[in-house]
């Protein structure tokens, strides 16, 4: 009940303010303008066994892109904004857990999140009405997405309850998913053992076996323990004011 | 119903809060009275477990602020410092949003949501967005929220700042009627407004309690002696020698301020009986042949209160010896 009020309440605030249609928006045509070119390119130069597989490969890993972009500005508000009008102090003072707070943040997060990616669903649907295609892959690629997008929602959440300021969390919350991107880039400049690591670590290797149409329990256990971390981090740091500046 | 022991609040270096104690008895109202700066906020945060002093505890209806923070939350309303509610929602969206956060149900639901629209007066402005609001209907939103589930305990963290003077009047009125059946804690800088919505006035002053009691008996405590304004139609010299012999009077004090005019002379005469005085500097200045233009009691206002109790607080604690300092009345012509 508490934490379905809470719920209600983050989700109208999405939908009051003009960021969510212009991130929605700014997702949607850049998606779609990926969809387009990426389309047009296996039409004209189409290569491999399967093109329509390796095109929906590209064009999940391209919408990878879009999300690292979008995703922190829906993100950044959820408590800076709160610390920033001052209404966190009502809203800890209301008889309200921590975890149902998080909560409420979370899933309203996850649920603009997912309005934004259904969106996307246009393009195979248009594609299945011109050429039928096996959909199981693409499935397993969208579950890659919507995992990779809760991963976003995770650390954009716990970067955002450490500032007040919406824009900081924000550029912080790009930084360390560009971080998680390029991890293990630079193959030259890291030594074999350590490289072994950081892919280990690398969310976007992680994605890629969800792009290929293949759901492996490892990744879906990387994004699980991702999430739970990022969650946890959060709640430790919604606890702190119990014990800052207590002896 | 609220209890504070030996409460401290340290936040870094700085001593927010020292070693405050007092008591709020159920139904009681009191005031927590000091300048900016002075503590209040940081004490009523730790009552509605916002976060937990650094020593010493506090209880509100039986539970531990630190340790039972939930279910002492379920019992208290809260108005919190200058907070807008959610500037993008709507008044009555955001009290049914309240409502639903403290699980009133049913009929209950929509019949609380009209009686605080009702009595704080936000009929009008119900499906107005906050954010569009004026200073003083916020405010009000804000004393809606924390009336709404009929808490036992309302803890209002200046509930009349940034009001104008009518709407004050009305917010007073709101709280002296919940008086009996809701224990009030407010805190102000305001002085009168303690005298007019309060039982009982805790004084801080950078953290430290200075003083407690009602009103009237801190004014009875503070002042020990009267004092009389006296205004005459004389000659300033001989008036103030004979006020002087007048029997009873202590001390005399010359008062001309940028009110003076023309040929009279003022003076505050310090006594220790108020009544029979009065009467014998009436007689003596009308015995001599001046013209007696006013003659009344100086009552100490709370203004004055303040100031004597934390100069003198500082005067024990530093030497500092201003202590000492005849009072300023702030009501001298």
């Amino acid at each position: 009940m508490t934490c379905l009020a809470l719920f209600r309440k983050e989700l109208l605030s999405y939908f009051v303010s003009p960021l969510f249609y212009v991130v929605a928006a700014v997702f949607l045509c850049l998606s779609g303008y990926y969809f387009y070119t990426d389309l047009i390119f296996f039409v004209t130069f189409g290569f491999g066994m399967n093109i329509l597989e390796n095109f929906w490969q590209l064009l999940l890993v391209d919408l990878r892109l879009v999300m690292l972009l979008s995703m922190p500005l829906l993100t950044m508000r959820l408590f800076a904004e709160e610390k920033k009008l001052g209404t966190i102090e009502l809203l800890l003072t209301y008889p309200v857990r921590d975890a149902e707070l998080f909560v409420a943040k979370f899933a309203a997060c996850a649920a603009v999140f997912g309005v934004m990616l259904a969106g996307t669903l246009l393009y195979p649907i248009y594609v299945q009405v011109i050429q039928p295609f096996p959909w199981v892959p693409l499935i397993a690629g969208y579950l890659g997405l919507f995992l990779l997008g809760l991963s976003f929602i995770a650390c954009g959440i716990f970067v955002s309850s450490l500032t007040e300021n919406q824009v900081v969390a924000g550029m912080a919350t790009i930084g360390i998913l560009l971080l998680f991107w390029i991890l293990s880039w630079n193959e030259a400049a890291t030594s074999p053992e350590l490289l072994r690591v950081l892919i280990r670590l690398s969310m976007f290797d992680h994605f890629q076996t969800f792009a290929r149409g293949v759901i492996d329990a490892q990744d879906v256990a990387y994004f699980v323990f991702f999430i739970s971390f990022f969650s946890f981090l959060t709640l430790r740091v919604l606890e702190s004011r119990k014990w800052r500046g207590r002896r | 119903m609220i209890e504070i022991e030996h409460l401290t609040k340290h936040f870094g270096s700085t001593r927010a809060v020292q070693d405050v104690s007092f008591t709020v008895r159920r139904g009681e109202a009191i005031g927590l009275l000091g300048p900016n700066g002075s503590g209040k906020t940081t004490i009523m945060r730790v009552l509605t477990g916002f976060f937990p002093p650094t020593s010493g505890r506090a209880r509100v209806a039986g539970y531990d602020a630190a340790e039972q923070s939930l279910a002492l939350r379920r019992t208290i309303g809260y108005l919190p410092e200058s907070v807008v509610p959610y500037p993008d929602m709507r008044v009555r969206r955001f009290l049914q949003f309240c409502a639903d956060v403290r699980r009133i149900t049913g009929p209950r639901r929509a019949q609380r949501i009209d009686a605080v629209m009702h009595d704080c007066g936000l009929r009008e402005v119900a499906d107005r967005l906050i954010g569009t609001l004026s200073k003083g209907y916020r405010q009000r939103v804000g004393l809606a929220q924390a009336l709404l589930h009929e808490p036992a305990v309302l803890i209002l963290d200046e509930p009349t700042v940034g009001l104008d003077p009518r709407q004050i009047i009305e917010i007073r009125t709101l709280i002296r009627g919940l008086r009996g059946r809701t224990t009030v804690l407010l805190s102000t800088h305001i002085l009168p407004e303690v005298s007019m919505t309060c039982e009982r006035v805790v004084i801080i002053d950078r953290g430290r309690i200075v003083a407690e009691d009602t009103a009237e008996a801190l004014t009875r405590r503070v002042e020990g002696e009267n004092r009389t304004f006296v205004r005459v139609d004389g000659p300033r010299e001989a008036v103030g020698a004979a006020l002087a012999t007048v029997p009873g009077v202590d001390a005399i004090e010359r008062a001309d301020g940028a009110a003076a005019s023309g040929d009279t002379c003022s003076f505050i005469v310090h006594s220790g009986t108020g009544e029979t005085v009065r009467k014998a500097i009436a007689a003596a200045v009308v015995a001599r042949g001046w013209g007696l233009v006013e003659v009344r009691p100086l009552a100490l206002s709370l203004e004055d209160l303040f100031v004597r109790l934390v100069t003198s607080e500082a005067a024990a604690r530093g030497g500092a010896g201003f202590a000492a300092r005849p009072l300023e009345p702030s009501d001298r012509p």
